[in-house]
């Protein structure tokens, strides 16, 4: 199947996929940063100016949303999975029987 | 008066109705026939102008003038997307034999349709019922323990939900005098607009009434949730639409809910319970769009309710379809099926890519309306706050859930890896349209546009600027980028998160130990009391009775009995041989018994109703006068 030896050649060539994609993120600061391409005159607020500002929103969002969302669960919310079980009953459950 | 108008809906219900008595060799074509003919019957419904409406189907029932058929704008364009999401969940379910789970489907489908063509609060009442009581057997035909309690908990928080909508219609129509369903005073509610809102955020799942979401759409059957995304959430977008737009605490509340929804999806093992938390971050843009209420606002939450049921549906095809080629939708029990699902694996990339809003994906053009609108309002805070969901959203369903379902360190259980394969030609079939469909919305905006409420507001709105390109491209990267650094933390855990349904479930645990305790036992104190102050007293009146019947009563009857045997013994030696003469002396004793009784009764008969004789009492008359008095005056 040609779909399976794109993504195994792609996982082959793993090193070079991840140089491309860092030239593509630095690209798109770059390209972000230069008024000729793209006009700031749309930005909401005047920090959206500054050069690289969403990347870093981007990146500092996606930390803030992982860390916070860690701390939150393991303050309890994160529960063994058989926690509504009801641990009288030892019936073991079936498995799907969809057709 | 009563005019007929074909309801789409009234095709889903008689194709349901049908379904059952189809040969199994047409099964298949009929399943496509009949979503094809609902989605054919929306588009010849009238085209109508902004601004203006059409009522059909109106019928009078008792006093109530209900409207079936109520067209518009915004009923069109919420008709159009449901009745072609009819169509690739049915093609996506086709090879289902449960014929009950299709007619399910349909009954739900029908009931969505319904509320979006409704034109009244009854009408719209009796669809969104309908709705809650047939998808629920889309969960329950799971036949896992945990779907049946699943369906349970889904039906009861439903019932809460549509009685609050009920109860706040009738408080409200009673006030104003008409039951039509149109834009509310917004800005002056009154408890009974607050009542309706609550039933219709319910099944918008607005945090805190959201828990009921993931708790269903993670048990129900493999296609059940596919029907399941689209409808019941989209159908209370729409009635917010209709009903709420410009409700300011709806904007607060949608921002919520964007956030809530990704913090959820961090935590979570079933993918299927993550695309669940998406749904309800995704429906907090449409809810954020309902509240600010704008015309871009406005039309943003109908276009990415268009585009989000498409994306959505494509996502849970794409882990249906894992999930029903496995047997595992727990990320800790997936892993690597690239080289088993591959073209599985890209349907599901676009969906997240969609999801996400990547440029050229549906996402894109509409997610930014509602952004934009927040920015427009100068609501800063609610654009930055969902461009922060946004890059949660990609964080999560663009790579999470492809990363790690086929990808990923973690190596499948051997039965799952060999029971691994691509899903049956109508699944990818239903998969690749819905694919196409996304990036065909988001290359070529005209097509959503033009069907949006406010046709000239969208037709000014341009998704495609430099700044916006390469604003959503930073966010998106750069989070992909957070991504792969932090994917050590991301790496999930067989767990479960406690939601607000814990209050429920265990609040419903506590109802049973209340029950099983302390009410039992104040009934088995009440049960003893009445034992000892009730039943032992009455056992010993009854007792009582019994002896004194068996001495009392009994001694007195036999007494009597046998007195009256010794009389007789007696008379008996008193009878003469002949018939004749033993007639003749008992007449002569009853005629002197009758004689004595007249002589020495004073009015014997006056008690007689009128017209009534004694016998013989004429002839008597003339020796016996002064009964013959008594008898004259009657």
């Amino acid at each position: 199947m040609n779909l399976v030896k794109l993504i195994e050649f792609l996982r082959n060539h793993l090193k070079a996929v991840v140089r491309l994609c860092c030239v593509v993120l630095a690209l798109v600061v770059l390209l972000a940063a230069i008024p000729a391409i793209v006009d700031k005159q749309e930005a909401h607020t005047e920090i959206e100016h500054w050069p690289a500002f969403w990347a870093v929103f981007g990146f500092v969002g996606c930390v803030l949303i992982i860390i916070v969302s860690k701390w939150f669960g393991h303050a309890g919310i994160m529960v063994r999975e058989d926690y509504y079980e009801d641990t009288r009953n030892g019936s073991a459950i079936p498995k799907e029987h969809h057709d | 008066m009563t005019s007929f108008w074909l309801h789409p809906s009234l095709i889903l219900f008689v194709g349901a109705l049908l379904l059952l008595v189809v040969p199994a060799r047409l099964r298949k074509g009929y399943l496509i026939l009949i979503p094809v003919l609902v989605f054919a019957r929306i588009l010849t419904l009238p085209s109508v102008p902004e601004g203006q409406e059409l009522l059909l189907g109106k019928v009078d029932f008792l006093s109530w003038k209900l409207v079936f058929g109520r067209v518009d704008r915004l009923s069109n364009v919420f008709g159009y997307i449901m009745s072609l999401m009819c169509l690739l969940g049915t093609l996506y379910g086709l090879h289902v034999k449960n014929r009950v789970e299709h007619m399910a489907a349909w009954i739900y489908v029908g009931g969505s349709i319904g509320c979006i063509y409704a034109g009244d609060f009854i009408t719209l009442f009796l669809f969104w019922e309908l709705m809650a009581f047939s998808s629920v057997f889309l969960i329950w035909f799971r036949g896992r323990r945990e779907s049946l309690g699943a369906g349970y908990r889904y039906l009861l928080v439903h019932v809460f939900g549509g009685l609050a909508l009920l109860g706040g219609m009738v408080w409200h129509c009673n006030a104003h005098g008409s039951w039509a369903f149109n834009q509310l005073d917004v800005h002056h509610a009154t408890p009974a607009i607050y009542l309706i809102m609550i039933g219709f955020i319910l099944n918008a799942a607005v945090p805190p009434l959201h828990a009921w979401l993931p708790d269903a759409y993670g048990e129900a059957t493999f296609n059940g949730s596919v029907f399941m995304c689209a409808f019941t959430t989209k159908t209370a977008v729409y009635a917010l639409c209709r009903g709420f737009a410009g409700m300011e605490i709806l904007v607060p509340l949608g921002v919520i809910m964007a956030l809530y929804g990704v913090v959820y999806a961090v935590l979570e093992n079933d993918c299927r319970r993550l695309l669940a938390y998406h749904i309800i971050s995704q429906v907090g843009y449409m809810v954020a769009g309902v509240g600010l209420g704008t015309a871009m606002a406005i039309n943003g939450a109908c276009a990415h309710a268009f585009a989000h049921i498409l994306y959505k549906g494509l996502l849970f095809m794409g882990c249906g379809a894992v999930l029903h080629m496995t047997g595992e939708s727990k990320f800790t029990e997936l892993g690597g099926l690239w080289k088993k699902m591959p073209w599985t694996f890209v349907f599901t990339l676009i969906g997240g890519l969609s999801i996400s809003a990547f440029p050229l994906f549906s996402g894109f053009v509409s997610k930014s309306m509602i952004v934009t609108a927040g920015f427009e309002e100068h609501k800063l805070w609610v654009g930055y706050l969902l461009l922060l969901a946004s890059a949660g959203t990609f964080l999560h369903t663009g790579l999470k859930v492809p990363y790690f379902i086929w990808f990923g360190k973690n190596k499948p259980k051997q039965e799952t890896w060999d029971r691994a394969a691509e899903p049956p030609w109508n699944m990818n079939a239903a998969m690749l349209v819905a694919s196409a469909l996304c990036i065909f919305i988001g290359c070529y905006t005209p097509y959503l546009y033009k069907m949006l409420p406010h046709p000239e507001v969208a037709a000014e709105y341009h998704p495609y600027t430099a700044y916006h390109v390469f604003e959503t491209l930073q966010i998106l990267l750069f989070t992909g980028l957070g991504f792969f650094l932090l994917i050590k933390k991301l790496v999930p855990d067989p767990t479960i998160s406690l939601d607000m349904d814990w209050f429920y479930r265990k609040g419903g645990r506590a109802f049973y130990w209340l029950a099983k305790y302390p009410v039992q036992r104040v009934d088995t104190f009440i049960g003893e009391l009445y034992r000892y102050a009730g039943l032992i007293p009455l056992m010993l009146t009854a007792k009582v009775s019994g002896l004194f019947d068996n001495y009392v009563i009994d001694g007195a009857v036999d007494g009597f009995a046998e007195s009256f045997r010794g009389i007789g013994r007696r008379l008996r030696f008193a009878q003469r041989g002949q018939m004749q003469q033993n007639l003749a002396f008992a007449f002569a004793v009853a005629a002197a018994l009758i004689v004595a009784f007249l002589l020495f009764t004073k009015s014997p008969i006056a008690v007689l109703p009128v017209g009534m004789h004694l016998p013989g009492a004429q002839l008597s008359q003339p020796a016996l006068q002064p009964a013959g008095q008594v008898l004259t005056t009657q």
